[in-house]
């Protein structure tokens, strides 16, 4: 990973020699990794090995081997939450708010110090960029613990009532896309709030969860408060159906997450769900045309589209759409894919050859719905997956790929005449996780924004995330909050209400099925198998 | 000579107007001591995809109204309800089987509680949103919205404070909703239409049906247009099977809850309701 194999410069116009976008190489050294080459399970505060079968672990961008990864089987998943249930027992429920702080404090600077081997590992085991795994995932995720460690003693302001009280073991399932930023989402609020955990990382991206139980081993975190379970779908369907569970906290696919509501029906466990999304990016008119641009490239191309938020239905009004759609491709020719770890890479790998395979199928499905493709002239090195980032115009709302999340480089443009027309189309979705809006007026922005059904909405911005600021969606894109006051009071219950102690009911007698490796809904249209149990519709 | 009462026909309420259940059933509705007193409509799967329409056709407006113009729609309830108060004690009487002061209790209570949601129309945002203090040029708030259409299946061991408590909340923040009334208790809940039909509730805003929830409910949860099932007085129901159905379209779903406390107001019980829309504004650099 430190040469410039794999590196791709962007390829010049025909006649063109070089232009100012050629960069000579600039790859961020793996030196600064001291990997073990066999990763065990984290379970009370050591680790150990796990009774399933292990797993390699790969870089997407080159194919090649990075560890040897534990497999949690039921055993072990039964293990770690023995140890969360002692942990919170025994020490993290009798010890202060303040002293839980100080722990998350120390996690915090901890990720700082070590912040650029975490972003290298991100790179190196999930494809993005450098560039954005040293300035958003890491640094976010350093954030979010040091925003909820202040959080820990002052939980009479949680919104609950005073003396709320922690809901006992959580157990987290987190997805591919942003591997430490989304563990640091789900952790954070869970200890702040006094809760143990079990987290179960992404089959393809276990790597810096296992760094990050390193960093626990360094914090001094009490035996068993923080559990790692490395595996697939079983492994997550094993946590989140675990009887002494209290708390399921998941982020991955909408179809996962409806066998995950269906497989804690009737139980006490609580349940936040972070699902998928079909963003719409609305541009007006008079939207300020450079950051619209950007703001469009960064909303769909940000993380390879491998975000749940992302703008992937651009809504352009119609006396623009041209000049937006040529300023595009202008600005996706100037992108540079490759090397995930070169500092100068705008684009980096998609997360996995299946992800590549929904992509491409998904895409190919666009073109034979008669939408026009353009894809971005650019070499992708022959290792690793790589897709190009690619515009599809003349979209009509029906289509799929204006329906369907592709979680991936795939933008579909549709158009509007007025308001009232972009919101409606906007809204024509199952799901409501986010939404875009540029305009300069104001009075408009706000209007618009009050009619769109989803829970995070950019103006005249996009992608923007923040401990502070709540995050989650609407209709089918979940429910709960992450982030801020609101993700507090997702880990607590208030004082007076019934202690989650053993389940009363035993969980729903759902057969059982395994939760894939959380990925994009790539076709949310295709029925799950739904269990209907005696007297239930008739 | 004594002259001859009117008994008043108990019918559905769907829409702002007072159907007849499409299927043509009734079932008999008696006193505690075994006297009959109605032929209640016994809603169909079609009289509840009906109330759904209604329901959903009505969010828009009722969401849309200003905290302040619904705060003062629940208040009037509350005083329509108080001017009717002999009537729903005497009807309570009859059916529950109470006695009178048990009975004047209930509609006290039931009264209170749409003047405690009332008040709550127009505060609830700031209690419940915020500003986020975000690490940039932006200005960002979260607000709570309501969730949309609210299937739910009211408390059935009383009259008409269980359905006020079901309904009142989800009502607060601009959610349309569909209640099952009491199976048992049914005759109330139809009054209380007539209640919400005279206190500018815009139509379909409340939608009351009839009959047995073990038949109804199912549909609904299993309805893609239902954005929220709130199950508190199912705990006789198969109610695992409604949570299942319901988490085919994500419904969000409450647990039935049982005991005097059920349904107790709370603000909870307003924002169980709502969605948490955050939205961020850029700052120019100035």
């Amino acid at each position: 990973m430190t040469s410039t194999n794999g590196t791709t410069s962007n390829t010049p116009p025909a006649g063109q020699k070089s232009s100012f976008l050629d960069y000579a190489p600039a790859p961020e050294s793996t030196a600064i990794l001291n990997l073990k080459s066999e990763y065990g399970l984290f379970i009370n505060g050591e680790f150990v090995d796990g009774h399933g079968t292990s797993f390699t672990t790969i870089s997407p961008s080159t194919e090649k081997t990075i560890a040897t990864i534990s497999a949690a089987d039921a055993s072990d998943v039964d293990a770690a939450v023995k140890a969360a249930r002692r942990a919170f027992d025994r020490s993290w429920s009798t010890i202060s708010g303040r002293e839980r702080g100080k722990y998350l404090f120390r996690i915090a600077r901890l990720l700082q110090e070590r912040a650029r081997e975490f972003a290298v590992a991100e790179s190196l085991d999930n494809g993005k960029p450098i560039k954005e795994s040293r300035d958003v995932d890491v640094p976010l995720a350093a954030a979010w613990f040091f925003y909820y460690a202040g959080w820990a003693d002052k939980l009479d302001h949680a919104g609950l009532g005073a003396n709320p009280r922690a809901l006992g073991v959580a157990g987290q399932v987190i997805p591919w896309n942003f591997p430490l930023l989304m563990l640091a989402w789900k952790i954070a609020p869970a200890l702040a709030a006094g809760n143990t955990v079990v987290l179960k990382p992404a089959e393809t991206t276990p790597l810096t969860a296992l760094l990050f139980a390193e960093v626990v081993q360094q914090a001094g975190l009490p035996a068993g408060v923080v559990n790692i379970l490395t595996g697939a779908g079983a492994t997550g369907q094993a946590l989140v159906t675990h009887p002494d569970v209290n708390k399921v906290a998941f982020t991955g696919s909408t179809a996962v997450g409806r066998l995950i509501a269906r497989q804690i029906a009737g139980t006490d466990k609580r349940v936040t769900l972070e699902l998928g999304g079909k963003a719409a990016n609305i541009v007006f008119d008079d939207a300020p045309m450079d950051e619209a641009i950007e703001g469009i490239v960064n909303g769909i191309f940000f993380n390879q589209g491998h975000v749940c938020c992302a703008g992937s239905r651009l809504l352009v009004q119609e006396n623009i759409h041209d000049e937006v759609v040529d300023r595009l491709k202008a600005r996706l020719t100037t992108l540079r894919i490759g090397d995930p770890l070169d500092k100068n890479t705008d684009i980096g790998a998609i997360n996995s050859a299946a992800q590549l395979e929904r992509i491409r199928a998904l895409s190919k499905v666009g073109e034979d719905e008669g939408a026009v493709r353009w894809s971005a002239p650019c070499d992708l090195p022959e290792k690793g997956f790589w897709f190009a980032p690619t515009i599809f115009t003349n979209v009509s709302t029906s289509h799929r790929i204006a329906r369907e999340e592709v979680f991936g480089p795939v933008l579909s443009v549709l158009s509007f005449r007025t308001p009232e027309e972009a919101i409606a189309k906007a809204n024509n979705t199952p799901y409501g996780l986010s939404a875009g809006i540029w305009s300069d007026k104001g009075s408009r922005v706000l209007a618009v924004a009050d009619k769109l059904r989803a829970g995070v909405i950019w103006a005249n911005t996009f992608n923007k995330f923040d401990p502070a600021s709540p995050f989650g969606g609407f209709k089918e894109s979940g429910y709960g909050r992450e982030g801020g006051r609101h993700g507090l009071a997702a880990y607590l219950a208030p004082a007076e209400s019934r202690p989650y102690a053993a389940p009363a009911i035993q969980a729903a007698a759902v057969e059982p099925v395994a939760i894939e490796t959380p990925v994009a809904d790539a076709d949310p249209q295709t029925p799950t198998k739904f269990v209907r149990r005696k007297g239930a519709n008739k | 000579m004594t002259r001859l009462a009117i008994p008043k026909t108990y019918k559905l309420f769907i829409g702002g107007k007072f159907p007849r259940s499409e299927s043509g059933r009734v079932f008999e509705i008696r006193s505690s001591t075994g006297e009959f007193l109605a032929n209640a409509a016994k809603a169909s799967r079609k009289d509840a995809r009906d109330a759904v329409v209604a329901a959903r056709s009505a969010v828009s407006g009722w969401s849309g109204a200003t905290g302040y113009n619904r705060g003062q729609v629940l208040y009037r309830v509350a005083e329509v309800l108080e001017g009717r108060r002999d009537q729903f004690i005497a009807e309570i009487v009859s059916i529950e089987g109470v006695t009178a002061a048990a009975a004047a209790k209930q509609v006290d209570a039931a009264v209170d509680r749409w003047v405690w949601y009332a008040g709550w129309a127009d505060k609830y945002v700031q209690v419940a949103g915020n500003a986020n203090a975000v690490s940039g040029p932006y200005f960002n708030i979260s607000v709570p919205e309501p969730t949309g259409v609210v299937a739910i299946v009211a408390p059935q061991d009383s009259s008409l404070l269980g359905i006020t408590s079901a309904i009142a909340p989800a009502l607060v923040s601009g959610n349309a909703v569909i209640v099952i009334a009491s199976e048992r208790f049914p005759l109330s809940a139809i009054s209380l239409a007539e209640v919400l039909a005279t206190s500018d509730l815009p139509g379909g805003v409340v939608n009351i049906l009839t009959g047995s929830p073990a038949e109804i409910t199912p549909w609904l949860a299993s309805h893609a247009d239902v954005n929220a099932l709130d199950l508190i007085g199912a705990a006789d129901l198969d109610w695992i099977d409604l949570e299942i159905a319901a988490a085919e379209t994500l419904q969000r779903v409450m647990r039935p809850e049982q005991g005097a406390d059920a349904a107790s107001p709370s603000l909870s019980r307003i924002t169980q309701f709502t969605e948490t829309k955050t939205v961020w504004h850029t700052k120019s650099l100035i």
